[in-house]
């Protein structure tokens, strides 16, 4: 008799350990060779690392860990960055809320880190009852800017425009006012730590996103000025190490400056860090533009969209959906690339971290703890970006349309 | 220029030339196309008769003589460039679909941007056109997700979301599975029962047969021949245009 087929079920694979190890560490002579080898020197490495960790001196990381957040921002003005963490506490919340994956894992990862920094041991207390307090009160915050992410205000835009607002806002809180009683004014000289890496980073990247389209598409333009102008631009600041840039901004455009004007030196690395980014992203862009099919444009000048809409309303989003691996790439190398303003004398984490070593004979041996932690700071920024690119690929479907 | 119904034509080419640099690829286009009208263009490839519809909509440029759509001549002036688009449909051979946009955005599209409508009401008619052509049900996919059949019937329907005078179709069958072909050609079909003013290059020789008031067969950037489906198909003056016709309805 035949087997009616719908009958006939799909055989289950079971799966166990030794068939995984199998599959996976000794598929073949060569892997399992390398498994092995791979094993000795886990076997060799291992145990001396920890035991290195741990007995390592961790004082000039321990003894005052603020330092290498806020620098040296007078201690009685830290309620202001307060505030900014309140601020993106209160974002992470409402992002939460409005994009779902891609960001909740943020939220989460920054309630989990200030759970950690609330709960430390007392013997590592540098914060005080206040500190821990403040770090579990943005706990609430984050559970927070989630229940307002229900109201009217959990909107992609609000979200967007709270966000500017808020940074904007945070700038002119940590700066201050020159004269203001209750906001004087904290020359950026003592700005420093990882808040001024994180700021410095953070404009870059809002800055040089649209100006880095703009030569993108300039440099595709009908417009000869245009078009030269962008390649210009872009070719010159390609082709010029950022520190180049830096030195620049910081001896030379003031010599060339009117003895009264006076930019600000965290401004000019700014804006060299900003115009050094926007190069590489208009190139990035550009690769972007470059994988649109012609019909794309076919099919918009045939239902009568202008130029400009169309750059706007077709090419755009598909072209920026293509490059984010390659934009967030560049945003993480901007981000770490920061650390270059050490060469221009501005205190930013490295800075601090050199500084606090070089000042203080005791822990002159103690440089590898401290560079291991400021690479480890490095690296939990850095990898919630890529994860939280790789989210977002996932969500506009990238590479499987 | 010569029209069936006594009043003006809505499509006027008259020695219509192009050149791709050296290659002469339209070499003295003369046609008029009256409103209503289903005109057919066939011919082998390479024969210039995509570049040819494509000069109607100004997608690309001739370089001597003159096409006139609906009063307007085709000039440098964007502005001409821009009314015409408005009132010319096109539908591609690759449909063109905007990617990132649902099969009801690609279609809303154009009335939002272009003819400043309110977002409801684009969405009332995409969602009418969207029915008209069989597939009310997919209008929140995304491309990717519909068959060719279903992507080339959304392109239609963007197309005439525009409310368009004139409809180009440039090979809109050629791209798709057999069992597909019937569908969009359904559609076509419908459309020029409804009295659109249609120019459809293909060799769907029953579609032709069926719905087209006249063919014209192109070779080498030239009209050959032209005439009604029954003088096309049953009385051919010209070699060419028999030797054509026998390869493709062979099978």
């Amino acid at each position: 008799m035949a087997t009616i087929i719908s009958d006939v079920k799909r055989p289950v694979e079971r799966s166990n350990l030794l068939k995984w190890l199998r599959q996976n560490l000794f598929n073949s002579w060569y892997n399992s060779l390398l498994t092995l080898a791979a094993l000795w020197v886990l076997i060799r490495v291992a145990p001396p690392l920890v035991s290195w960790l741990l007995a390592a001196n961790w004082a000039p990381v321990l003894t005052s860990p603020a330092l290498y957040f806020v620098g040296q921002y007078p201690a009685a003005e830290l309620w202001r960055p307060a505030i900014g963490v309140v601020f993106i506490s209160l974002l992470f919340g409402l992002s939460w809320g409005v994009w779902r994956g891609p960001l909740r894992t943020f939220a989460l990862a920054s309630m989990a880190g200030y759970a950690v920094i609330a709960l430390l041991p007392v013997s590592l207390d540098t914060l005080g009852l206040t500190g821990r307090l403040f770090f579990a009160a943005n706990i609430l915050v984050v559970i927070l800017g989630l229940a307002a992410s229900r109201t009217p205000l959990g909107k992609a835009r609000w979200v967007i425009l709270l966000g500017l607002l808020a940074f904007g806002t945070f700038i002119l809180l940590v700066r201050g006012f020159p004269g203001s009683e209750l906001l004087p004014q904290i020359q950026t000289t003592r700005w420093g730590g990882l808040m001024l890496n994180l700021l410095v980073a953070a404009v870059g990247i809002v800055a040089s996103f649209p100006l880095g389209v703009l030569l993108a598409l300039g440099r595709r333009s009908n417009l000869p000025v245009v078009k030269l102008f962008s390649t210009l631009f872009i070719e010159l600041v390609r082709g010029v190490p950022l520190i180049t840039i830096l030195f620049l901004g910081s001896l030379l455009l003031p010599l060339f400056l009117p003895e009264n004007v006076r930019i600000d030196r965290v401004i000019r690395a700014i804006i060299g860090i900003t115009m050094f980014s926007a190069a590489y992203m208009a190139e990035n862009v550009r690769g972007g533009l470059q994988a649109i099919p012609l019909g794309q444009y076919d099919a918009a000048k045939a239902i009568g969209l202008s130029g400009p809409l169309t750059t706007i309303l077709i090419i755009l989003p598909q072209a920026l959906r293509l490059v984010i691996p390659t934009i967030v790439g560049q945003f993480i190398a901007l981000f770490k690339d920061t650390t270059l303003l050490i060469i221009v004398g501005i205190n930013e984490i490295l800075g601090i971290g050199k500084s606090l070593v070089l000042g203080n004979p005791t822990w002159i041996t103690a440089q590898i703890e401290v560079y291991l932690f400021i690479a480890f700071v490095f690296w939990i920024f850095t990898f919630a970006m890529s994860h939280s690119s790789r989210r977002l690929e996932k969500a506009l479907g990238v590479g499987e349309r | 220029m010569t029209t069936t119904n006594g009043s003006d034509p809505i499509i006027i080419c008259r020695d219509v030339h192009k050149w791709f640099d050296d290659f002469h690829v339209l070499r003295g286009i003369d046609l008029a196309v009256d409103t209503g009208e289903v005109v057919v263009i066939f011919g082998p490839s390479g024969s210039g008769k995509s570049t040819f519809i494509r000069t109607i909509n100004r997608l690309e440029e001739h370089q001597k003589g003159e096409i006139i759509v609906d009063g307007i001549e085709l000039s440098h002036d964007i502005r001409n460039i821009e009314a015409i688009r408005r009132e010319v449909g096109m539908v591609f051979q690759q449909f063109n679909l905007f990617p990132h946009l649902t099969a009801l955005q690609n279609v809303t599209l154009g009335p939002i941007w272009v003819r400043r409508w309110p977002k409801q009401r684009a969405e009332e008619v995409a969602r009418e056109l969207l029915e008209r052509v069989g597939i009310p049900e997919q209008a929140e996919k995304h491309p990717a997700q519909l068959s060719g059949g279903q992507q080339q019937r959304v392109a239609i329907a963007r197309a005439l979301a525009m409310q368009p005078k004139i409809m180009l179709f440039d090979e809109p069958t050629s791209a798709l599975d057999p069992e597909m072909i019937k569908e969009v050609l359904d559609v076509m079909q419908e459309l020029a029962e409804s009295g659109m003013t249609m120019l459809v290059v293909s060799h769907e020789m029953g579609f032709a047969r069926a719905a087209a008031n006249r063919l014209v067969f192109f070779v080498e950037g030239v009209i050959v021949e032209k005439g009604t489906p029954e003088q096309i198909f049953n009385n051919p003056q010209e070699e060419r245009t028999k030797l054509f016709l026998s390869q493709i309805l062979q099978h």
